[in-house]
């Protein structure tokens, strides 16, 4: 694998190393700047939240970051590697090594059941569905779902899905997980659930967590945070700036 | 990740059966439809296959088809017996004539004149009576197909009597044969009981028909039968081809069932296109997540083709089989008889379903792939 990752370089380098990255859209004849040159470094063992109004680019921010969306300027490196140097083919074979996604509406695929929905990393790993399904189910035990397992996503209520959604983020132990919304169709109290349970299996000493949120419900368990405004990083520490 | 595939087309049954029944409607509609054209233009030589011991026909130049002949004088029989070759010649005479039968129904039948003493040119095998038969005075024999359309399915019509031209006629025997293209009644009789029944002409031999003599093959006696006589001589096989691109070029069938299979196979591009895209544009997200979480394009077009396989082989299996149930449960009816799907027409149909798949597969699969995997964040 091309991304693979350098112990000596992981030891060194943050998990994300973002630097001068621009990203333009066109709007017919107009080009509309999102992001203006923003330098920042995601570090391993933390959880780290990007914050902002909509529209201030954070989505736009954290695809880069993942290498699902090519910045108009600049380079990321996530574990060392110069993500968008690299074919595309390698680039998605990159992710699928390293990176685990979760989405705001979960994206389960509504006809295979829980455990093989949390398997679908390992599936395209290559590896057979049997030991996928039963390392999945191993890791929907640890999320507390295990009896949900042989169950449909519809079957299941919201908190449930995002906990399935959680497992096929982390089933195939990725360095970097993102997270979009996690919350954003949960009610409070689960989506406080399910945000302490991701912390409590995605934080890790060598893996990155970047959450994109804007639920203030959950701004204290973060690590860090990092605020968008306009395109533009305006707050990066460990906690809400007082005027948010 | 074939087999999230297959679980993501089954899982959907609503959709899972429409593309399913798209394939199988089309199947069924191309495959029936091309398996009737090819078996009724096949009648077209029925004539030339109900005499099978015939191997070379000889005709007047102008006649092309068994059922599209110019009388010849009685002459050309001594003619053809005289060329070297020949190993038998004996006369065939084949009209129409009226029939009335002791209902008083009034039918067109047509009269086949086999030679009095070989009865060369009755069909193999017959249903009831024996050849023998055509011996007693004024006996014909019918085929099954017109015994069907004239009585009805069970009808014992042994002894039965008709009014042929103003004739008395009984049946004593019910023959084996493959319908006309027409599916007209034919009665057939000796030769010189045949020359009562139609109205005199000068002219009334239809065919001489021909068996080779050993060592010789039917090509070149037919062309020394043509050098010597003048004649039109051909082989089993080319008159029985003869038959059919008559039938081909002088009626509307090829036009009738094309439109038919072309509606069938629009008619599956239709429903399989339409019910295809829905099936990708319900799971659009899901197949970004899955390009977002990191299967390349090539696992997703794996994936959509692992899908329109399936719903193919399916789909396809379906309309063949129910082709032959189609077929089988008609077979009781002679207008059926003799039909059957040639191993050509599954191929056409199996090449129409893979266009058919391929041509809405490539368009369901051109939105997946221009799907950004970024697009699952908005």
């Amino acid at each position: 694998m091309s991304g693979a990752m350098n112990p000596e370089t992981q030891a060194v380098e943050a998990a994300i190393c973002a630097r001068g990255i621009v990203r333009d859209f066109q709007a017919g004849q107009t080009t509309i700047r999102v992001l203006h040159g923003i330098d920042t470094d995601i570090r391993s063992g933390e959880m780290t939240y990007v914050v902002g109004e909509s529209g201030s680019g954070k989505t736009t921010l954290i695809s880069i970051m993942c290498g699902i969306l090519w910045p108009t300027e600049g380079e990321v490196k996530v574990f060392g590697t110069d993500i968008y140097k690299l074919s595309d083919t390698e680039l998605v074979n990159f992710r699928l090594a390293n990176i685990g996604f979760i989405f705001q509406q979960y994206n389960l695929i509504p006809s295979i059941d829980a455990a093989a929905n949390a398997a679908v990393p390992l599936i395209a790993q290559g590896m057979a569905i049997g030991p996928a399904r039963e390392k999945a189910k191993k890791l929907l035990e640890k999320l507390n779902i295990a009896d949900q397992a042989d169950k449909l996503p519809n079957q299941l209520s919201g908190g449930q899905q995002q906990r399935v959604a959680i497992a096929r983020a982390l089933v195939h132990e990725p360095r970097l997980v993102v997270c979009d919304e996690p919350t954003a169709a949960l009610d409070a109290s689960s989506g406080r659930r399910v945000m302490d349970l991701l912390r409590e299996v995605a934080v890790a000493p060598d893996r990155a967590c970047i959450i994109v949120t804007h639920d203030n419900r959950i701004f204290d368990l973060a690590d860090r945070i990092l605020v968008l405004e306009d395109g533009r990083i305006t707050h990066d520490g460990t906690e809400m700036p007082e005027d948010h | 990740m074939l087999w999230i595939a297959i679980r993501m087309l089954t899982g959907d049954s609503q959709k899972f059966y429409g593309l399913l029944f798209g394939i199988a409607f089309s199947t069924l509609l191309i495959t029936q439809q091309l398996t009737i054209y090819l078996s009724l233009i096949d009648r077209g030589a029925s004539g030339v296959y109900n005499a099978p011991e015939v191997e070379v026909w000889v005709m007047d130049p102008v006649s092309r088809t068994t059922d599209v002949s110019y009388a010849m004088p009685s002459t050309a029989l001594d003619e053809v017996r005289s060329v070297p070759g020949v190993e038998w010649a004996v006369p065939h005479l084949r009209s129409a004539a009226s029939v009335r039968t002791k209902d008083g129904d009034l039918e067109q039948v047509a009269i086949i004149g086999v030679d009095d003493a070989t009865l060369i040119g009755l069909p193999e095998n017959l249903l009831e009576g024996s050849k023998e038969v055509l011996q007693q005075p004024d006996t014909v024999i019918i085929d099954d197909g017109g015994l069907f359309n004239m009585f009805g399915p069970d009808a014992d019509v042994i002894g039965e009597r008709l009014e042929l031209n103003d004739q008395r006629a009984v049946i004593r025997g019910v023959a084996d044969s493959l319908a006309s293209f027409t599916s007209t009644a034919v009665l057939y009789t000796k030769y010189s009981q045949a020359l009562n029944y139609v109205p005199g002409t000068r002219n009334r031999l239809s065919f001489v028909l021909v068996g080779v003599s050993d060592g010789l093959s039917s090509d070149e006696v037919a062309a020394r039968i043509e050098e010597q006589t003048g004649l039109k001589a051909e082989t089993r096989d080319e008159f029985a081809d003869a038959g059919i691109t008559f039938i081909v070029e002088n009626t509307g069938i090829p036009t009738n069932f094309g439109i038919t299979v072309v509606l069938g196979f629009v008619v599956g591009v239709a429903i399989v296109g339409l019910t295809f895209s829905l099936f990708i544009r319900d799971n659009i997200r899901q197949f970004g997540a899955l390009k977002a979480i990191g299967v390349t394009n090539a696992k997703i077009v794996g994936m959509v083709t692992a899908q329109a396989g399936m719903v193919g082989a399916i789909g396809y299996a379906l309309g063949i089989v129910g082709t032959a149930i189609f077929l089988w449960s008609f077979s009781a009816n002679p207008f059926f008889k003799g039909f059957f799907i040639p191993w050509q027409v599954p191929l056409v149909s199996l090449v129409a379903v893979m266009v058919i798949l391929a041509i809405t597969g490539w368009l369901a699969l051109r939105s997946v792939l221009s799907t950004e995997p970024a697009s699952v964040f908005r």
